[in-house]
């Protein structure tokens, strides 16, 4: 039992887990804080039981969100000491900077809003959802600067056999960090568009509350369409940044074995890694490839045969975890440009409905899948180019991270299961018929 | 040297935090199944605790994240050697964070008794394991020079680890009685009076007993009697200690609440100036152990973090105790009737 490969399994199980959560919060708060805030503004009642609808659904997985996130920083201690020794100095003080200015920030607003509805007028109610809505995207932020470290290390000198701080706004104005930040805080509010989509769909589908979800509907297709457009936008960006500072992981995503200029772009292909090639290719784009990372068609892209093999990520999961994320991108841009002329006639496109609440899983998968060709398109490195995973576990006996690693699989499947049981439950029930 | 002394005492201070607002939630939650006999009373309990025990939280993750930051390897090897302990504590964590979500979800008999279940373990056990591994850091940790440790997690039940987790517990079930006078009423209040009294007096032998075993089981008197000043910390907080029974017995219920927090927070500095410098003692090796001196980040990272934390602490301390003072009221039956009260 390899303590590596377990802790690695367990990371990936609670990541990945609390990663179902984390970005319908990122998104959902600030669609419900505009809702909120129009209430505040109109007194429409309409927008006061869109809050409490939606609002509801959001406590139910905020509240799964917040506890798997708690096991996550102690992880770092109990599974992966020597990582922490080796770049504490650096990546700790963005953790705590996280817990320390955002978390708190959202914990204690998010009692005052719950329990606040009585005690605060509808403005300053309204005005706390935006302080919940902004600090978890702030928490975000510095998380994803700590994770910005952990693919392109800048800021730092080796020294005292590890890596310390030597400039800390290199850190926070990491161009990598930057771009996963514009990339994955719009991608919660595509998620947050197409879950209220998709639900509201499903209301709309039954003609039942017509108003509210019609309402609903057209704000989350708003969202949908300016964030789906410019997340692939910052997608591509970032596409061009990882060509630059990871070329092994832009290698593993297109599955690309030999260095070559105008390298071509393959739709599908089957990895072989033993055999260094790929066993079926289909529909190759001449230069494509070359474009796409360093926007020009002649660039030259290295080739996976000129990685060192002990400096290779697993070719399968990120070539698919990428083509799974792109292709989901583009069809929710489709989906919701398609919507967008039909915005006016929702109730006559039934089919057009039904597919919107069907699609609910998509910006998961794609969000899941993302995650997947960053995290393991990373490897062997746990800091790039810096420290390899295999260097960075705990000291700490298998058969223990075994227990844990059943535990976490247990416990946050059932979990799991409880929450979106409970969601679904809430989203079907609609909202209450009158509320005050 | 002084950063590092600065952040030694800051380290102390945010676990003390930890304890003084989660602590009074793991009280109420331990109490929970003795005292909530109606599912209403089952309810006034939660609520009282329900709009502050997220941000309470919080100061858990701030103690944890200030650890790896400013002792990058005493959060390495603390986590790393306490692996088991540490992952009990969280699961309960995480139990008890979704138990008060999911409980009032399902109108269900079982399905409420089940999270009963979990709003008592899950509010117990942290309370005996902090308890338990803090006692454990006094006496010190079987770990080598190369962070190994060479323990097991049925050794840290020794005898002076169990007495610390008893303190603990008791010392929250305190706090959270104390709570509970504030923010009930009716026979609810007069119940949770009546057990505010009797854990007094269980308390008190008890951290009698505590102090005296710590001069046999931990060398943390050494510093005391080489600074013999520091014993003033060991005298507010039996001084705390009997305020916490006078004010219940004159009704000052806050007055109880904040001398029960003060005492929490006497009982964790009297370990951290005990342990001073070292963090993470070990007991293998004197020369292993990791102190605020061997372990700390570079003064860089340190100073940049104690701006950080100088400036933001004290926001934090602000807003939350104006949430606190939002909801200093007993829970009312409007209170429950809010469609989002757990």
């Amino acid at each position: 039992m390899d303590p590596v490969f377990l802790s690695r399994l367990q990371f990936a199980t609670a990541t990945m887990f609390h990663f179902l959560f984390v970005p319908l919060t990122l998104g959902i708060t600030i669609i419900i804080a505009y809702m909120e805030t129009r209430y505040a503004k109109t007194g429409e009642k309409v927008y006061l039981r869109m809050t409490k609808f939606w609002g509801k659904l959001f406590l139910i997985n905020f509240a799964l969100g917040v506890v798997t996130g708690i096991t996550l920083e102690f992880q770092f201690g109990t599974n992966w000491s020597r990582y922490s020794q080796y770049v504490g100095d650096v990546f700790g003080s963005l953790l705590a900077i996280e817990a320390s200015v955002t978390f708190f920030l959202e914990s204690t607003f998010i009692g005052i809003w719950v329990f606040g509805w009585k005690k605060l007028s509808a403005k300053a109610h309204a005005r706390v959802m935006w302080v919940i809505a902004a600090a978890g995207n702030l928490s975000g932020i510095w998380i994803l600067t700590a994770n910005g470290f952990m693919q392109h290390p800048v800021g730092y000198a080796i020294r005292n056999g590890r890596a310390e701080l030597t400039d800390f706004f290199a850190v926070i104005f990491n161009y990598h960090s930057i771009l996963e930040i514009f990339h994955m805080l719009p991608s919660g509010l595509l998620l947050a568009a197409f879950f209220i989509m998709g639900i509201s769909a499903y209301h709309l589908l039954k003609k039942q509350h017509v108003e509210l979800f019609t309402k609903s509907f057209r704000i989350g297709l708003t969202v949908g369409l300016v964030c789906s457009i410019f997340v692939a936008i910052v997608g591509d960006f970032h596409g061009v940044n990882v060509a630059k500072n990871q070329p092994a992981k832009l290698a593993a995503m297109e599955s690309h074995w030999e260095t070559q200029a105008r390298a071509p772009l393959v739709l599908f292909a089957i990895p072989d890694e033993k055999q260094e090639k790929n066993r079926i290719e289909i529909g190759s784009i001449p230069g494509m490839l070359s474009f796409l990372g360093f926007h020009d068609f002649n660039a030259k892209v290295t080739g996976l045969k000129d990685i060192p093999k002990d400096e290779r990520p697993p070719v399968l999961p990120v070539f698919i975890g990428f083509r799974t994320m792109v292709g989901i991108g583009t069809l929710l841009i489709m989906l919701t440009l398609y919507g967008w002329f039909r915005r006016d006639k929702l109730m006559e496109s039934p089919t057009y409905l039904k597919l919107m609440l069907f699609s609910i899983p998509l910006p998961y998968i794609a969000i899941e899948m993302g995650w997947m060709v960053t995290e393991v398109g990373r490897q062997p490195w746990i800091v790039y180019g810096i420290l390899k995973t295999a260097h960075a576990a705990s000291p700490i006996a298998g058969i223990q991270v075994l227990f844990s690693l059943t535990g976490f699989i247990t416990v946050y499947g059932l979990l799991g299961a409880i929450g979106f049981y409970l969601i679904t439950k809430y989203a079907k029930q609609g909202p209450a018929a009158t509320t005050e | 040297m002084l950063l590092q002394s600065i952040w030694f005492f800051l380290w102390g201070l945010l676990w003390a935090v930890f304890f003084m607002t989660d602590g009074f939630d793991f009280g109420v939650g331990t109490l929970y199944p003795f005292l909530g006999k109606s599912d209403r009373d089952k309810r006034v309990m939660i609520n009282s605790i329900g709009p502050l025990w997220d941000g309470n939280e919080v100061w858990l993750l701030t103690a944890g994240g200030v650890t790896f930051a400013a002792f990058p390897k005493v959060y390495a090897t603390m986590f790393s050697s306490l692996y088991t302990p540490l992952m009990l504590i969280l699961f309960s964590l995480i139990f008890r964070g979704v138990a008060f979500e999911f409980r009032g979800k399902i109108e269900n008999a079982a399905w409420k008794k089940l999270w009963d279940t979990f709003i008592f373990l899950g509010s117990f056990l942290p309370a005996l394991l902090f308890g338990v591994a803090f006692a454990n850091i006094f006496q010190g940790i079987p770990f080598d020079g190369d962070g190994l440790y060479h323990g097991n997690t049925l050794k840290l039940l020794n005898p002076y680890g169990l007495l610390g987790g008893i303190l603990f517990v008791l010392l929250f079930l305190q706090h959270g009685a104390n709570w509970l006078n504030i923010k009930t009423t009716g026979e609810l209040r007069q119940k949770s009076i009546a057990v505010s009294r009797k854990i007094w007096l269980v308390l008190v032998p008890v951290a009698v007993i505590f102090l005296i075993a710590s001069y046999f089981a931990t060398d943390l008197y050494a510093n005391y009697f080489k600074t013999p000043v520091l014993f003033l910390i060991i005298l507010v907080t039996v001084i705390a200690l009997f305020a916490t029974r006078f004010f219940i017995a004159k009704q000052s219920f806050f007055k109880a609440w904040f001398a029960s927090a003060l005492t929490i927070a006497g009982a964790i500095f009297f370990g951290i100036a005990g342990l001073f410098p070292r963090l993470f003692p070990s007991s293998m090796d004197k020369e292993a152990s990791l102190t605020a001196f061997n372990a700390s980040s570079s003064p860089l990272t340190l100073k940049i973090m104690l701006g950080v934390v100088l400036v933001v602490i004290p926001i934090v301390i602000i807003y939350q105790a104006w949430a606190y003072n939002f909801f200093k009221d007993p829970v009312t039956q409007e209170d429950l009737d809010m469609d989002e009260a757990y």
